[in-house]
Formats: structure tokens, C-alpha cells, sequence
């Protein structure tokens, strides 16, 4: 009996080890900006390629400038994106309008991509609803601070699309410490019994806040806790934005054909602090290990891939940055001019109809308000 | 009219929706093919199809998740949790998720979601099924609880639940599923939710209760006219909003009042009630309003639920303080 137990766990070892070959990384782009996977090149026109390096360079503009604003004060919440552009905006290209994003709190570049105008999601960091109003026929809801909540609904959001018969699907997105959490494994495990139509983005930049990615779990990566729902997981080079392209694009063509959900890693890194809420990255993460990232710059990378092809310039770029610095003035002007809350504006969007308490409550407020 | 029982009263609600509305969907743990652990949703999916009624793997959060995600494709969910006593593994996409979601969105969506979930003691169920948690809800801006105590009143407010355009909690009292059956109209009608029912006229003193403390507090109600003491029972129905206008004009009437929860002491509803009644009819009281309620412990070991749960008695014992106070 002893000698057959013995056995038993030495397989399962190697089971282990036999797992975790399964998913190795999708690298499609290498730091210099060659084609080291020509077999993996997704089809993009030279335009496309242009459009996404330019959504990438408009979105480190973005991020510097919010950063700035935030220490000026102009903004609130922020949560630094600087190193996921092509995690991020590279997932968003290769989604279709019709497709819902469920963000987390990070992922605000890709719901502005994906429609919400630019002073809303500024409004969104200074804590107005009307940040939140998202215009009809875009197909987002607004970041989610409870870490994991997005990816159970991004099932059930899934699994509507299916039942409506649509072509489409809901993609999600949470980072290497949310993989941690019961609703990103009952999120992944529903999308999978139902078969719905969802794709789970985990975006794992090695650090939640200050705990490395080895301290929220032993397994070697996250792509293999797919496994556990039974549905295909991948591990993609976060900084290579056309492997996070033909992922998320092969992804949806499974999804939209019914075929189920798909699980993505994205290995990627944060530049800045978690937020801006007095987060100090020095305190954990060494200068060798961000020095390490930076020559992984997804930007550099790209840029060098479209430099060789002749489509990207110094002048084009720069035309990119003053466009995004114009856009961002204009967008905070207009979230300034955005009237103040009142706690009446409060009460009327808690409920359709007013139920009695909040109606005495809200001619209280009137009345307040009124002087 | 027919003559049914409370879970039958339910399952003729679910169904009328699932007729009358296509987006209405049915769904939770062992509620599709099995009919449900109580039989609520029985013929159902028979009816209605897998596509309408069906059964989920078995995790809480992950229901309410798909809850939200179904009504963000524009469904109408009325979900099942089993037993309410696993409501705290749904908590967040309850209180943190579904009942924030209009407000957060600056009304860009909305949750018109029902969570039915069976509850209540006097039936020796194991650890965690009968706890009474409404108080619990009755907290999280942004829902509605309701809690019927009789087959009509069960099948016209689930009715209105199911269209409320908010999330709305349904709590089911288990021991008043099968316990007494009663006339209900075939045909679809709602009942407003917010509003409480005088279940008994009275003048002496007002009984403000729900669930199936309504039963307890109309057989106490019995034996105190036996003494001649004249007693009102207000049955809650709603108890998130509160009928403040139909407590309020009974307590003015009557000048007296008690609270009666299954809840501990320390939970449920009752200390809200007393507050409203001590803010705005306070001339009119004859005596302080006093509470029925469990003691401060955890829910009894299913031996001791006789000794622990409130009843009949304690209502008497406690109206009659009021009534010579």
C-alpha cells in the first residue's frame, strides 16, 4: 500500500510539471521589435497598425498627464497604467463595438477606447455620477473596485449575449492578485458550464499593491488556472501588443462561434505606484526589476516594428502627443464645468420610484438647497 | 379561486411572470428539472424551458453575478438562494453590487432583480438554513425586502418584486410554506410593495410584526380579546421601506404598541420601527413601545428552537407589560 502511495504522489508531480508546459508564453514581437512568431502574426492592415500605436502613445500621455493633474490636485482616484498599453489597448483593438467590457479599476483606457468620452472618465476619478452616465451604445459599465465582482458578471453578461443570439462578447478584466479571489474562479467556472461567450483578461503585473505574484499562489502561472473551469487559458507577453491582439482576436472568434470562454494572462508591468493614494513602489519593488521592465517598453518595441516597416515617425508621434495633451485640457475644462452634486441628484438615482422615506428626505434636502 | 398553500401561491407568481414576460428568468441551485428544494419552482422548467428556468453550479456569488450580468442584457432575474443563511457568500453582488447599480450608474442601469430565498425557524432545519438576516438587508440602500406572511399576500407581492425595476429580496418563511392553505385568485393581481395590511382591528394596542410572527401575534391577539383587551396586528409585509403612515395612524389610535421579530433582539427590524414610532407619535403613547425578539445568541441547535423562538406566549406576556405599564 505505502510503496503505491509513494507512487501515486510522485505522478502527480510530474502531472505538475506537465501542466505548467502547457502554457508557455505568446511572444509575437520581441523587446527589438522583430517578428520572432511569423506563424502567430495576426492580419492587420498598415493602418490598423498605425491606429493602435497611436491609441498607445495618446494613453502614456494620458497616464503622465493624469498623474500630474492628480498631484495638482485636478484629479481624484487614479490608478497608474504606464507599461499595460499594450495589454491593455491591444485587447480593446481587437474587440468589436458591439462587445461589452466589464473593467476593473485600473482599466479605464480601455472603456474610454471603447467610447466613454474623455471627461467623464476624469469625471469618473473625481467621484461625479455623471462620470458614470455612460452614453447609450457604448457597451461598458463603469471600473470596479470590488476586486473579482467584474469577472461573475462578465458571466452573466456572457451568458445574456449568448441567450439574445448575438455575435458578440463580454470581456473582463482583473489583475495577478484578483486571480486570488472566489468570483474570479466561480466567474471563470460559470462562463465555462454555460459555454457563454466571455473573455477574462488577468493582467498580471507581478505586484498587488506590495505582495508579489508568488505570494498569491504556487502555481507557476495564472493562464493555468483556467484548468480548473475547463476552459483554454493562454499566457501572452503583456508588452507585445500584437500577441495580446491575436489572442484576445482568437478568443472572440471562439467565443462568437460558441465554442466558451477563454482565460488570458497577460505578463505585463506597472510603471508607476498601485494609485496615486500614496502607494510607494521603492518600499517593494527594486530599481534593477523596473529597469529590467523598461526595456520591455511595449511602445519601444512597437515603434521600432513600425519604423522598419515605414509607417511610424517622430512627427506623426508628435502629433499623437499634442493631440492627446489639447484633448486632455479641453476634457478637464469640460469636467469643471460639470455642475456640482446635490444630494437630491443622489436620492433621484437610487430607485425608479422614490419609496416614502427618501421622498421625505429628498424635501428636506430641497429645501437646503433652495437657500 | 383556488385554495393554496403558500409555496403553491409562489410557484403560480413565477409562473404568471414567466408567462407574462419573456425576460423573466428562473434560476438558482436544483430549481430547473428538481422543481426546487421546496418544490417553488415545480413545472417550471417543464412549462417553460431550459432556456427560462434552470440550475447553476453551486456557488452563491456567482448566481448574484449572473444576476447582474443577465439584466445588463436587459433580463429580469428572479434567482434562488437556497437557504438565506448563505446569503453572506452573495453578500458583495447583493449589497455591493446589484443595489448600487443604478445609483453608481448614474441611472445608465439598473437591476430589476428578485432574490427569493426561504428562511425562518420551527422547523428543526441544520446550522445556518433558518436564520432570520432581513435586518441585514433592510440596511443596504438601494432594495426593497419583502416578506409575506399568507399565500395571497406571497403571490401579489411576488408579482410586483418581479416587476420592480430595483432589486427586490423576497424572503420565503419555511414554516409557513405548506402550513395553512387559503383562497387565491387564479387570475394575475399585485400588491403594492411599502404597504402594510391590518391583518386585526383593534383600539387597545398595536402589534407591528412580519413573517410568521404574524400568526403568532394573531393567536396572541385571540387570547388577549378573551380578556378583554382590544388588539390591532399590522402585518409589515414591506419591511424596506417601512408603511410609516399605516404604523404611525395605528399607534395614534391605539396609544400603545409592541414590535414583534423572530430576529434577535440585536437584528431585525424592531428597533427601526420603535424609532420611527418615537419620532413622530410620541404624544400619542400611553407606554414605551417594547420589543419581542430571540434572545442575543447564534440561531439554536435545532433541539432548542421550542425554548428560543419567540411565540404566542411572548407576545401575550409582552403586550400585557404594555398594557398595564
Amino acid at each position: 500500500m505505502a510503496s503505491k502511495t509513494k507512487k501515486t504522489l510522485a505522478d502527480a508531480v510530474k502531472q505538475l510539471e506537465k501542466v505548467q508546459d502547457q502554457f508557455e508564453t505568446l511572444q509575437i514581437l520581441n523587446e527589438e521589435g522583430e517578428i520572432i512568431n511569423e506563424a502567430a502574426m495576426p492580419e492587420m492592415s498598415d493602418e490598423q497598425l498605425q491606429e493602435l500605436m497611436k491609441r498607445m502613445v495618446y494613453t502614456r500621455i494620458l497616464d503622465q498627464r493624469s498623474i500630474s493633474l492628480n498631484r495638482q490636485g485636478r484629479l481624484g482616484f487614479y490608478a497608474p497604467t504606464a507599461g499595460q498599453e499594450a495589454s491593455q489597448l491591444a485587447s480593446q483593438f481587437a474587440l468589436e463595438k458591439e462587445d461589452f467590457i466589464l473593467p476593473g479599476y485600473r482599466d479605464v483606457p480601455q472603456i474610454i477606447w471603447h467610447g466613454l468620452p474623455l471627461y467623464q472618465a476624469f469625471l469618473f476619478s473625481r467621484g461625479h455620477f455623471k462620470g458614470n452616465q455612460i452614453p447609450e451604445g457604448v457597451n461598458v459599465i463603469s471600473p470596479q473596485i470590488i476586486i473579482g465582482a467584474q469577472y461573475i458578471q462578465a458571466a452573466g453578461v456572457a451568458l445574456g449575449m449568448k441567450k439574445r443570439g448575438k455575435k458578440s462578447v463580454a470581456i473582463t478584466y482583473t489583475g495577478d492578485g484578483g486571480a486570488s479571489q472566489g468570483d474570479f474562479y466561480e466567474g471563470i467556472n460559470f462562463a465555462g458550464a454555460f459555454k457563454a461567450p466571455a473573455i477574462f483578461i488577468v493582467q498580471n503585473n507581478r505586484f498587488a499593491i506590495s505582495t508579489p505574484v508568488e505570494k498569491q499562489s504556487a502555481a507557476k502561472t495564472i493562464a493555468q488556472k483556467a484548468v480548473a473551469a475547463g476552459i483554454p487559458g493562454v499566457q501572452v507577453d503583456g508588452m507585445d501588443p500584437l500577441a495580446v491582439y491575436a489572442a484576445v482576436k482568437d478568443a472572440r472568434e471562439r467565443a462568437v462561434n460558441g465554442e466558451g470562454p477563454t482565460l488570458i494572462e497577460t505578463l505585463t508591468y506597472r510603471y508607476g505606484p498601485h494609485t496615486m493614494a500614496g502607494d510607494d513602489p521603492t518600499r517593494y519593488r527594486t530599481s534593477d526589476l523596473d529597469n529590467e521592465w523598461e526595456k520591455k517598453d511595449p511602445l519601444v518595441r512597437f515603434r521600432k516594428f513600425l519604423e522598419k516597416k515605414g509607417i511610424w515617425s517622430e512627427e506623426v508621434e508628435n502629433d499623437v502627443i499634442e493631440k492627446a495633451k489639447d484633448d486632455i485640457k479641453e476634457a478637464i475644462k469640460k469636467a469643471d464645468e460639470t455642475p456640482k452634486q446635490k444630494v437630491t441628484d443622489l436620492m433621484e438615482i437610487m430607485y425608479e420610484e422614490m419609496p416614502n422615506h427618501l421622498q421625505e428626505q429628498y424635501e428636506i434636502y430641497k429645501e437646503k438647497e433652495s437657500k | 379561486m383556488a385554495q393554496m398553500t403558500m409555496i403553491q401561491a409562489i410557484t403560480d407568481a413565477l409562473r404568471t411572470e414567466l408567462r407574462n414576460d419573456p425576460n423573466v428568468l428562473v434560476f438558482g441551485e436544483d430549481v430547473g428539472v428538481n422543481g426546487g428544494v421546496f418544490r417553488a419552482t415545480e413545472g417550471l422548467q417543464k412549462e417553460f424551458g431550459e432556456e427560462r428556468v434552470f440550475d447553476t453550479p453551486l456557488a452563491e456569488s456567482g448566481i448574484g453575478g449572473l444576476a447582474i450580468g443577465l439584466a445588463l442584457q436587459g433580463y429580469r432575474p428572479a434567482m434562488e438562494i437556497q437557504f438565506f443563511g448563505f446569503v453572506y457568500e452573495v453578500m458583495d453582488a447583493i449589497s455591493g453590487q446589484m443595489a448600487r447599480m443604478r445609483y453608481r450608474s448614474g441611472g445608465t442601469y439598473t437591476s430589476p432583480i428578485t432574490i427569493r430565498s426561504p428562511f425562518g425557524g420551527g422547523v428543526h432545519t441544520p446550522e445556518m438554513h433558518a436564520d432570520s438576516l432581513e435586518g441585514l438587508m433592510a440596511q443596504q440602500p438601494g432594495v426593497k425586502v419583502v416578506i409575506p406572511s399568507t399565500p395571497y399576500d406571497a403571490k401579489g407581492l411576488l408579482i410586483s418584486s418581479i416587476r420592480d425595476n430595483d432589486p427586490v429580496i423576497f424572503l420565503e418563511h419555511m414554516k409557513l410554506y405548506r402550513s395553512f392553505r387559503q383562497e387565491v385568485p387564479e387570475e394575475e393581481y399585485s400588491i403594492p410593495l411599502g404597504k402594510a395590511e391590518v391583518k386585526r382591528q383593534g383600539s387597545d394596542l398595536t402589534i407591528i410584526t412580519y413573517g410568521a410572527m404574524v400568526h403568532e401575534s394573531l393567536k396572541a391577539a385571540e387570547e388577549l380579546e378573551k380578556e378583554g383587551h382590544s388588539v390591532e396586528v399590522i402585518d409589515l409585509r414591506t419591511i424596506m421601506p417601512l408603511d410609516i403612515e399605516t404604523i404611525v395612524a395605528s399607534v395614534e389610535k391605539t396609544g400603545r404598541a409592541i414590535v414583534v421579530q423572530e430576529a434577535q433582539r440585536q437584528a431585525g427590524i424592531a428597533a427601526q420601527v420603535i424609532a420611527e414610532i418615537n419620532e413622530r407619535a410620541i404624544l400619542s403613547l400611553e407606554a414605551p413601545v417594547l420589543r419581542v425578539a430571540a434572545p442575543d445568541t447564534v440561531f439554536p441547535f435545532s433541539q432548542a428552537e421550542s425554548v428560543w423562538l419567540p411565540n404566542f406566549k411572548d407576545v401575550i406576556e409582552t403586550a400585557k407589560k404594555v398594557l398595564k405599564f
